[in-house]
């Protein structure tokens, strides 16, 4: 049988945390969960969204929500 | 999908390819917007059209009174002001004078659709050869959360404490649909941002707006439906939902009228 190769999921975010103002947007446009709360606070005094790696494929769901536009996306 | 293509950027030095990050003209700063609010997002969405299709040095916009009054200070292009819903105006004289310019104004729902009622009906009646982008977030966010022309029937806001009542306020106004049938307006089209999905469909729309002003085709205008999660009283995720769920069945997304 021939092996079939799958591409691993290489993308990967930057949030720039204390611009972050909470709204989650990022987490529920995230097709693949990959966008968590942090447990502290920010500067803003809110719990900011930082990534957490993993399967992100980099499809930038997550930065055209941002209504901040803090997040980058490399792939 | 495949229309939703994100863009390769090139890579700053020892990194990925980066696929994206803030456009050019999109000032590094805060914005003083409410968290979730959609205003950030729709500048940015125009940012990113002004720089794809390089029109920077070209570009003059008119901010409007409402919370987008310092859109400005994000916008690294030219931008000047006008008096609550004048903007539609003010952009006719500047086009007018100066019809080499890409001539753009950014107005909320009490703005174009209360006070500025006449203004945009005339300038779309005229055909003026510029774009609105109309934020249509139901209330009056700068002031306080007062009922806007928009607003849904029944919903509640500061001057209808116990929910809009269609007699005594009336029916919510479809303002795409009653600039429609004036001959003078070309391009017409309600889009949201409510999802990552729908904001990249409001940036097409947002494109094919500027686009007709450069090919000089006429008066075009985007109608994009917002959340203000602060009047709304609700969480950023709830407002957004509440897009999909009901603000988008009364003002049905879609082009509206197109050349
Ligand atoms: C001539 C005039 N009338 C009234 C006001 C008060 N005013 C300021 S903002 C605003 C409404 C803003 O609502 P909208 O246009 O929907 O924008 P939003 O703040 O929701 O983005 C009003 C009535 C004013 N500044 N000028
Ligand atoms: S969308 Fe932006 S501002 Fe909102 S939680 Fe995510 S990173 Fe923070
Ligand atoms: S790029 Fe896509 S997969 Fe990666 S975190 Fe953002 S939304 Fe999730
Ligand atoms: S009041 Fe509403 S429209 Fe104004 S900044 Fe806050 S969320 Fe946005």
């Amino acid at each position: 049988m021939k092996a079939i190769k799958v591409k691993k999921p290489s993308g990967k975010i930057k949030i720039n945390k204390d611009r972050c103002k909470g709204c989650y947007l990022c987490i529920v446009n995230c097709p693949n969960g990959r966008i968590k709360i942090a447990e502290d606070l920010n500067v803003k005094g809110v719990k900011p969204a930082i990534f957490s790696p993993g399967n992100c494929t980099g499809c930038a769901m997550c930065a055209v929500i941002c209504p901040e536009c803090i997040i980058e996306v490399y792939r | 999908m495949k229309k939703n293509r994100i863009k390769v950027i090139p890579a700053k030095k020892g990194e990925t390819n980066r696929v994206f990050a803030r456009p050019a003209t999109l000032r590094d700063i805060d914005n003083h917007y409410c968290a979730g609010c959609g205003h950030g997002i729709i500048h940015r969405l125009i940012c990113e059209v002004i720089d794809e299709l390089g029109i920077r040095e070209k570009v003059i916009a008119i901010a409007p009174v409402g919370c987008a009054v310092i859109a400005y200070d994000y916008w690294d292009f030219d931008v000047t002001e006008a008096p609550h819903g004048r903007t539609p105006a003010v952009a006719t004289g500047i086009k007018r004078t100066r019809p080499n310019n890409i001539v753009f104004t950014y107005q909320g729902d009490g703005d174009l659709a209360a006070i500025g009622t006449a203004e945009t009906i005339h300038a779309a009646n005229r055909g003026e050869n510029i774009t609105i982008i109309f934020v249509n977030n139901g209330v009056y966010g700068m002031t306080g959360g007062q009922m806007a022309p928009t607003t849904l029937a029944g919903q509640k806001t500061a001057t209808t404490i116990y929910g809009r009542s269609l007699r005594r306020e009336g029916y919510p106004i479809r303002m795409l649909e009653i600039l429609a049938p004036l001959p003078g307006a070309r391009y017409l089209e309600r889009v949201s941002v409510h999802s990552a999905h729908e904001t990249l469909r409001a940036k097409r729309a947002i494109m094919k707006a500027f686009k007709t002003q450069v090919d000089g085709k006429g008066f075009s205008m985007v109608e994009v439906l917002s959340m203000c999660p602060t009047y709304w009283g609700m969480s950023a995720i709830k407002a957004a939902e509440r897009i999909r769920s009901d603000v988008a069945t009364f003002y049905p997304l879609g082009v509206v009228k197109t050349y």
